[in-house]
C-alpha cells in the first residue's frame, strides 16, 4: 500500500461488528456533506459488478479462506477502478466502511497469510485517516447479539470450524478478528478511537481529526449543493 | 506428485497429506491446438489404466456467471478482471484438480495460471503481483507448452473459427481491425509465456507440425517425466 498523491483524501473507519464505526461514519459524512464538500461513500462488499457472485458463494457455502479472499479484493477493486480512484483525482472526499484492512482481519482469521493478503491488496492507496473503533469483545459481541434475529454463516466464521454453536463462533471468530486488527494498529499508524465513550464525545474527536486532515488538503471540490454521492445502497 | 508443493504461500488451512494423483498441465496460446492434444492424451493416458480428469480454463462453478456478465459490459478493469480470474482458479484449483489429486487421478488441466497471468501482465499488470497471488497454485508434476510461430496460428484461426474479440485482445485498442490486433496481441501473449517457460521450467513442443507429431511429442516428455507409457504404475 502506497500513499497517494491525488487532490482528494480518503477517510476509512475499521473495527470489528459492533464497533459502532458505520453510526460514526454516517455522521462524519453529514457533517463534510454540510460543510459543501463533494463527498462519495463507498460502502465494504458493494460493487455492482461482483455482488451477485459474493452472495450466491455465501448462500452456497462454496467459498474457502482464499476465495473469500479473492472476491471481496475483487469487490474492492472494482469500487477502487470505477469509483475511488477517479474521484480522489477529481479532489473528493472518498469515505469508506471498512477498507483492505477487514480483510487483512478477517482473511487471516480464516486462514490465509498475512503476507498473502497484503499483497492481494497492494493496489490500494493508503487512506489519509484511518480510524479504528476499538471496544472490548464482549461489548461488541453484545451490541450484535442482542440487536440481531440471526448471525449469518460467514460472518460468525462457521467455515473456519472453532465451534459449531453459531454464537460462540461468532465469539470466537470476533476475537481472532481483533487480534489482527489490534496488530494492525502500529503498522499501519490507525487512529485508534474509544468505542465505548458516548457517541457525541467520539464524533466531536473524530471531526476534530478529520478537520486538522481538510486544512491541509486546497484541492478539495466543493459541490454547488448540499448532497453528496453514495453507491451501493444506505449508510 | 504425492507430496504437495506450492509456489508460495500455498493454501495454509487446508490438510493436504498424500496426492497420488498427477498434474500434468498443457500451456499454450489461444488456437495453438491444446484441446486436440489433451482429448487424445486423455484417451492415451486411460488405455493405460489411468482415471483422467480434465479440467480447463472454463469457468469454475463459482464465477462463472459473474465473470460472463462481467466481459459483457464495459467497466470491468485491470485489476478487478486479474483479481476475477484468480478467484475462478482457485475456486477449481480447491474444488476441481485438488479433489481429483486426492482421488489418485492424472489431472489434465488445459491451460493453468500461466496464461492468466500472461494475459495480465500483457494488460499493464504488474508481473511480481500477479505472480504472487497465484502462490496459491500447486506446482505441477509437469507443464507441457506447445509453442507456435504466429503465421502457424494464423493459419490455424482462419482455417478454423475465424478471429474472434478476446484472443485478439480487441479490448486493449492495439489496432483498428481483428486481424492486426491478433498479430499483435498473441506475439505479446507468446512472448510472456515463452518468459515463463523458462522461469517455470516447461517442456516446450514445437506446434507448427501436425498433431500426431505433437502428440509423440508430448508422450515422449511424459513417459520419461511420469516415469509411466506402460500400464501398471
Amino acid at each position: 500500500m502506497k500513499s497517494h498523491n491525488y487532490p482528494g483524501r480518503l477517510f476509512i473507519v475499521e473495527g470489528i461488528d459492533g464497533s459502532g464505526k458505520s453510526t460514526q461514519i454516517d455522521l462524519l459524512y453529514k457533517w463534510l456533506i454540510a460543510q459543501g464538500y463533494s463527498v462519495f461513500f463507498s460502502e465494504w462488499n458493494s460493487s455492482e459488478m461482483v455482488k451477485s457472485t459474493t452472495r450466491m458463494g455465501k448462500r452456497k457455502h462454496m467459498f474457502t479462506p482464499t476465495t473469500f479472499s479473492t472476491i471481496h479484493a475483487t469487490d474492492f477493486a472494482d469500487r477502487l477502478e470505477n469509483r475511488i480512484i477517479p474521484l480522489l483525482k477529481a479532489g473528493v472526499i472518498v469515505m469508506a466502511d471498512r477498507y483492505a484492512f477487514t480483510a487483512f482481519a478477517r482473511d487471516v482469521a480464516r486462514g490465509v497469510t498475512r503476507r498473502w493478503v497484503r499483497n492481494l491488496y497492494d493496489f490500494a492507496p493508503m487512506p489519509d485517516l484511518a480510524y479504528y473503533f476499538r471496544v472490548p469483545l464482549e461489548v461488541s459481541v453484545e451490541r450484535i447479539l442482542s440487536a440481531r434475529a440471526q448471525i449469518k454463516y460467514y460472518e460468525a466464521g462457521m467455515d473456519v470450524g472453532l465451534s459449531d454453536d453459531i454464537k460462540e463462533s461468532f465469539r470466537l471468530f470476533q476475537g481472532r478478528i481483533m487480534d489482527e486488527y489490534d496488530a494492525m494498529t502500529q503498522e499501519f499508524g490507525f487512529t485508534v478511537m474509544d468505542g465505548t465513550l458516548p457517541i457525541e464525545d467520539q464524533q466531536r474527536e473524530m471531526r476534530a481529526i478529520a478537520q486538522s486532515v481538510l486544512n491541509s488538503a486546497p484541492g478539495l471540490r466543493r459541490t454547488p449543493r448540499n448532497s453528496g454521492m453514495t453507491e451501493g445502497g444506505a449508510i | 506428485m504425492s507430496q504437495a508443493r506450492f509456489y508460495g504461500e500455498g493454501l495454509p488451512y487446508m490438510r493436504l497429506g498424500e496426492l497420488p494423483g498427477k498434474l500434468i498441465v498443457i500451456e499454450g496460446t489461444d488456437c495453438v491446438g491444446r484441446s486436440t492434444q489433451v482429448e487424445m492424451l486423455r484417451r492415451w493416458l486411460e488405455e493405460r489404466g489411468h482415471a483422467v480428469s480434465n479440467t480447463g480454463l472454463t469457468r469454475s462453478a463459482l464465477t462463472q456467471a459473474g465473470l460472463d456478465a462481467a466481459k459483457e459490459g464495459h467497466t470491468l478493469g485491470r485489476t478487478t478482471q486479474s483479481l476475477f480470474y484468480a478467484t475462478d482458479f482457485a475456486d477449481r484449483l480447491e474444488n476441481q484438480i485438488i479433489p481429483a489429486l486426492k482421488a489418485g487421478f492424472y489431472v489434465l488441466s488445459d491451460r493453468y495460471f500461466y496464461s492468466v497471468c500472461a494475459r495480465d501482465v500483457v494488460r499493464g499488470a504488474d508481473p511480481e503481483w500477479v505472480r504472487s497471488i497465484y502462490g496459491f497454485a500447486l506446482v505441477p508434476d509437469m507443464v507441457l507448452y506447445m509453442n507456435a510461430d504466429l503465421d502457424h496460428l494464423v493459419q490455424r484461426v482462419v482455417n478454423g473459427r475465424g478471429f474472434n474479440y478476446w484472443e485478439s485482445g480487441m479490448d486493449m485498442s492495439m489496432a483498428d481491425n481483428l486481424y492486426d490486433s491478433f498479430c499483435a496481441y498473441q506475439a505479446r501473449i507468446m512472448e510472456q509465456l515463452n518468459r515463463m517457460a523458462a522461469e517455470y521450467g516447461f517442456f516446450t513442443v514445437d506446434a507448427n507440425r501436425t498433431a500426431d507429431a505433437i502428440f509423440r511429442d508430448l508422450t515422449g516428455h511424459i513417459s520419461r517425466v511420469i516415469g509411466d507409457g506402460g500400464g501398471d504404475s
